[in-house]
């Protein structure tokens, strides 16, 4: 957290974001049923879901704050952490699996320091996994942002994340 | 009327009748784990289901209304060997540390299991996780390893009590019922209520236990321990050895709790007569100047959490009276101490309460008015239950005693304040005397008894109409309180006078801390119980109280004067809707 906090820039430009999820909430307030649609842009505002934009969330819809976490934490697509400027994903489908990319993915957690679903530090990268990115024939293979890695071996790793700034 | 046969025979029960209630009728009982009789079905567990014939696939019982010449087999070979793999799976990612759990002998998985004749787990589940045990509460200790995600927990927080303090959080192998950001009971907006206790089939949810404290002070000989307790213990002790549900035990209540070593066995409704005279002198005021109207009831402390959450408007209805427990505790260090000459530091101060909440109204930091803690343990109906069967007491056996004086004696109005518009009740028969000079011929306001969610009356005071309401249940609470809102926006003022609110449903003898499998029926059978009590008392007016007089003849002058405000009376906090803490200001 504390880290977190020396990024000045970054606080300031979430800050400056609160008033823009109000006029949202504004247009579906009280309305407990947009919950996953509020919180859809929300995330779209913030690239994650802060505390405070939940609790705004929940006093707005009025909706319990339980019943807000239990929809975020349900479904894969929100994320209560903020996410980084890259985001690694590391497919464990059944190809890549057999093919070690579990190895992979142990490395990418130990490289960077973080589990699956967490960001680094400096916000540098996000990790993920996925099932499938339709690269069987590639296997193991990952995604940075857009690009596609095929053949990945744990070595290579630390090559290609050093790739994105 | 629909007719259809279950096992081959045949039935009639009302259109709508569910296959579980058919079933019942029948003579068949359908096993079930997360159905509650008080709970809407949620099919969770799928333990109940049945075959219709005809139709595809399996039914659960629980939520399939009988239909028209319906053939249903309740316990086919197939439903018998589904129903032991549901629970083999269950058991599978259960702690099973049967003999070491709160529940034991008490659990309803247990009882399923032996029910559908499971003798071995199939399933292992090596990787199983294990939880931290949430222990942020004062109140309620939540063990996630225990819980089988029936829900009845959250159903209860959420629709019964409207509190929403528990949800399902995170997803398939690790959803977990939690409160919001997993923060835990003590950093929400958890009331105490232990809706959730009672209603939990497994050992998931317990109240946090202080037995060993009390055995401690128990044993020691420098220590003077005091034991009040509440109207509505009195009506459930009794089932923890084997009783009747409703069973009356006061008498035998106190015999055992001198036997197990209690220094002084005092009385809470001693201090329930005592809140009637404060909070009817309070009524008598409000009225008067019509201020502050409705007053409001103060008693339940986990509606007070409630209030203080979700009502902030409401604090200044509020009566500023303390609950019977907190006024006993602060008058057991001073008053008691002084005219038995015991030193209050060597008092220790435990009462035995129908309710979790308790645990919590007593640790609040401004519950010292004695200049020590004015109650030190607060042990439920259940672990004082425990603690007599480990000290070896019966109480059956059990002489019928009295408590001891000088905070012993009670009346038939503090006896009912543990059923649901008893505290009501109670003033209202005490209010009529200390306004006309006279008192009322029938004691007995029936509109304001009974399990109705909000019960209202009308009560003539020689001319001055008082219009009352009584809720039980904080669901009932809030749109009573949603309707008081309404009111005084529109016309500045509202239609009641007076409104009594208690947390639980059915008042103090559905808490949190009575005994386990406690259901509405259960409720009742226990009210009625303490009404009888009340017939059967020689004084039934809280005004009447000899010990009560002389309390305020010895030591606290008059109904509220400024000694009685300084120990009998508190103030209330706003509180976060986010997670409970008090609001800065």
């Amino acid at each position: 957290m504390s880290e977190e906090k020396q990024c000045q820039c970054a606080e300031i430009q979430e800050e400056e974001l609160y008033p823009r999820l109000e006029e949202v909430i504004n247009q579906h307030r009280g309305k407990g049923e947009d919950l996953i649609m509020v919180l859809h842009k929300a995330q779209n505002l913030f690239g994650y879901l802060p505390r405070r934009a939940q609790e705004m969330v929940a006093e707005g819809l009025n909706v319990s704050l339980n019943e807000v976490y239990g929809v975020i934490t349900f479904y894969n697509f929100f994320s209560t952490v903020p996410q980084g400027r890259n985001s690694v994903k590391i497919c464990l489908g059944t190809a890549c699996y057999v093919r070690g990319s579990q190895e992979v993915l142990d490395k990418a957690q130990k490289e960077l320091g973080i589990k699956v679903g967490g960001t680094t530090e400096d916000r540098r990268y996000s990790l993920d996994v996925v099932r499938c990115i339709g690269a069987c024939g590639l296997a193991p293979a990952m995604l940075v942002n857009e690009d596609v890695y095929g053949r990945v071996k744990s070595p290579h790793l630390v090559d290609i994340l050093k790739k994105y700034e | 009327m629909i007719r259809a046969t279950i096992n081959n025979v045949e039935i009639e029960v009302p259109e709508g009748t569910t296959i579980l209630w058919a079933a019942k009728k029948a003579g068949f009982t359908i096993p079930t784990l997360c159905n509650h009789p008080d709970l809407p079905p949620g099919g969770q567990c799928g333990i109940c289901v049945v075959e219709i014939e005809g139709l595809p696939g399996l039914k659960r019982a629980c939520m399939t209304p009988i239909g028209e010449g319906f053939k249903i087999k309740t316990h086919t070979p197939r439903i018998q060997a589904t129903r032991r793999q549901l629970v083999e799976l269950i058991l599978s990612d259960h702690d099973t540390s049967c003999l070491t759990c709160v529940k034991n002998n008490n659990c309803e998985l247990q009882q399923l299991a032996a029910t559908v004749g499971i003798n071995t787990v199939d399933y292992k589940n090596e990787s199983r996780k294990k939880h931290p045990i949430d222990h942020s509460s004062v109140a309620i200790v939540r063990d996630p390893n225990k819980c089988i995600l029936c829900g009845r927990c959250l159903t209860v927080c959420s629709q019964v009590q409207t509190v929403n303090a528990l949800a399902v959080n995170h997803r398939g192998s690790e959803t977990l019922i939690s409160t919001a950001f997993d923060a835990g009971l003590g950093n929400s907006v958890c009331i105490n209520c232990g809706q959730c206790v009672v209603h939990c089939p497994v050992g998931a949810l317990y109240e946090r236990s202080a037995t060993e404290e009390v055995w401690e002070a128990l044993h020691d000989p420098d220590k003077f321990v005091v034991v009040q307790e509440a109207p509505a213990v009195r009506v459930m002790l009794g089932e923890e050895f084997g009783m009747p549900v409703g069973t009356l035990v006061s008498g035998k209540m106190h015999a055992a709790l001198r036997r197990m070593g209690f220094d002084a066995v005092l009385d809470t409704n001693f201090a329930a007569d005592l809140t009637i005279m404060e909070e009817g002198t309070e009524l008598i005021s409000r009225l008067t100047s019509g201020k502050n109207l409705p007053l409001i009831t103060s008693c339940s402390p986990g509606w007070i959490k409630f209030m203080e959450t979700f009502f902030h408007d409401m604090i200044p209805h509020m009566s500023t009276a303390k609950s019977p427990q907190q006024m006993f505790g602060a008058l057991a260090k001073t008053y008691y101490a002084k005219e038995k000459g015991i030193d209050p530091a060597k008092i220790v101060s435990v009462s035995i309460m129908p309710c979790t909440a308790k645990k919590f109204e007593c640790l609040r930091p401004e519950m010292n008015a004695s200049g020590y803690r004015d109650v030190d343990y607060v042990l439920t109906s259940r672990e004082i239950g425990r603690m007599m069967r480990e000290a070896g007491i019966d109480m059956n056996e059990m002489p019928d005693e009295h408590a001891d004086p000088i905070l012993g004696e009670y009346t038939g109005a503090a006896t009912i304040f543990g059923a649901t518009g008893g505290v009501m009740e109670a003033a209202v028969r005490s209010a009529y005397a200390l306004v006309t000079g006279k008192e009322l011929e029938d004691v007995e306001i029936t509109p304001v008894r009974g399990l109705k969610g909000i019960k209202e009356a009308e009560i003539d005071i020689e001319g001055t109409k008082v219009k009352v309401a009584v809720a039980h249940s904080c669901g009932h609470a809030r749109a009573l309180l949603e309707k008081v809102q309404d009111q005084m926006r529109k016309d500045g003022k509202s239609e009641y006078q007076f409104i009594e609110v208690m947390a639980c449903p059915g008042g103090c003898v559905g808490g949190g801390g009575q005994s386990w499998g406690s259901n509405m029926a259960k409720r009742a059978r226990r009210g009625e119980s303490l009404y009888a009590e009340d017939r059967s008392l020689p004084m039934r007016r809280s005004h009447e109280n000899p010990e009560v007089q002389a309390a305020y003849e010895k030591f606290l002058e008059k109904p509220n004067s400024e000694k009685a405000h300084k120990l009998l009376h508190t103030h209330y906090f706003k509180r976060s809707a986010v997670d409970g803490k008090i609001l800065p200001g």
